[in-house]
């Protein structure tokens, strides 16, 4: 799933000065799961900003909806109807959500609530860990199901480099190490007794499907009407 | 026992502190509590294995949420005590109610009275 993390509630108030009708807009999905920008984190939000408002002694108007995604037209267009009421709505939708809501809706502001990380798993409640990085050619065939693309910090096809000692990459996230994703691969080619599988060079990958050649599209012309 | 402790404050019986949710904490500020206390059974003595625990956490989110916006975490607290400690229960009352005395009330209601006035 698209994994997101919450945005400080002042970054959010900044964006807001100065707005009367305000809709916290909500997402069912990824966002949801990720508890970042489910039904309860709008409520959490709204009531938060409602609160400093009335504080500041400003009559702001907040509603709250949450739409069951915000990344297809027909949930969007559920709010056609009301978001021209509104002088700012802010999605707590992963990027896709927002950019698809002021695509569709021109006259309204539209404002982030969340800060879209990766595409990743739940490992436990308030831990996601990324899995992913949608390159567009997967080659998880060849690697044990541990991909090095997002595994590796240099995204290595054939690995380990030098920078691989007991298992752990030279790269560090603050103090913390990272498992090298290369010895992960190793390993489980191992215990599957497909180690053999390593011997084969990865030729090199096509990375005109991965993010550097702009956005990209999926043209399925067996479902296009 | 007899014992006393504040009139002020208002009892909400959950099944466990475990079901109380930030909004639930957030939403008795938006009408005018001047403080919010959770009351839970002894860390590791919750007979959800849990709800205690859960309890705390949001009440430090709830906390980090009311300090932003100025209202002042500090008005919200949580309490572990034994089922059976009537006298804690009542001195946990009386300690919360002069914290928040000394706090003063809850900032919306003075903003509310003075956009009324």
């Amino acid at each position: 799933m698209i994994v997101a993390d919450k945005k400080p509630i002042e970054e959010i108030i900044e964006y807001l000065k100065g707005k009367q009708n305000i809709l916290i807009l909500g997402c069912n999905e990824c966002v949801t799961v990720c508890e970042a920008g489910g039904k309860k984190e709008v409520g959490v939000l709204a009531s938060a900003l409602r609160m400093y408002f009335q504080n500041q002694g400003e009559d702001v108007k907040i509603d709250e909806v949450t739409l069951e995604r915000q990344c297809d037209h027909e949930y969007l267009e559920e709010i056609r109807d009301r978001v021209d009421q509104y002088d700012a709505v802010v999605s707590l939708a992963c990027g896709v959500g927002v950019q698809f809501m002021a695509e569709k809706y021109h006259s309204t502001h539209i404002y982030p609530g969340v800060n879209t990380c990766f595409l990743g798993a739940t490992e436990e409640r308030g831990l996601w860990t990324e899995r992913c990085q949608a390159c567009g050619q997967c080659i998880l065939a060849t690697t044990g199901g541990i991909c090095p693309v997002s595994r590796c910090a240099k995204r290595l096809l054939n690995g380990p480099c030098g920078g691989s000692t007991t298992g752990k990459c030279e790269v560090k996230k603050g103090d913390e190490e990272i498992d090298c994703g290369w010895q992960l691969i190793v390993d489980r080619l191992q215990a599957l007794d497909r180690l053999d599988e390593y011997e084969t060079l990865c030729p090199v990958k096509d990375w005109s499907t991965d993010r550097a050649g702009g956005p990209r599209k999926v043209i399925r012309e067996d479902l296009k009407q | 026992m007899r014992l006393q402790y504040p009139t002020n404050i208002k009892v909400v019986r959950v099944p466990c502190t475990g079901k109380v949710d930030v909004l639930y904490i957030l939403h008795s500020f938006e009408k005018g509590a001047d403080g919010v206390y959770l009351v839970g059974c002894l860390e590791g003595g919750c007979h959800y294995n849990s709800g205690n625990l859960k309890a705390r956490k949001r009440v430090e989110q709830a906390r980090k949420i009311l300090d932003t916006i100025g209202i002042g975490g500090e008005r919200v607290r949580m309490y572990n005590l034994s089922s059976s400690d009537g006298p804690l229960f009542a001195k946990y009352a009386t300690e919360m109610d002069e914290k928040i005395r000394e706090m003063g009330p809850n900032p919306i209601k003075l903003a509310k009275k003075k956009k009324a006035a």
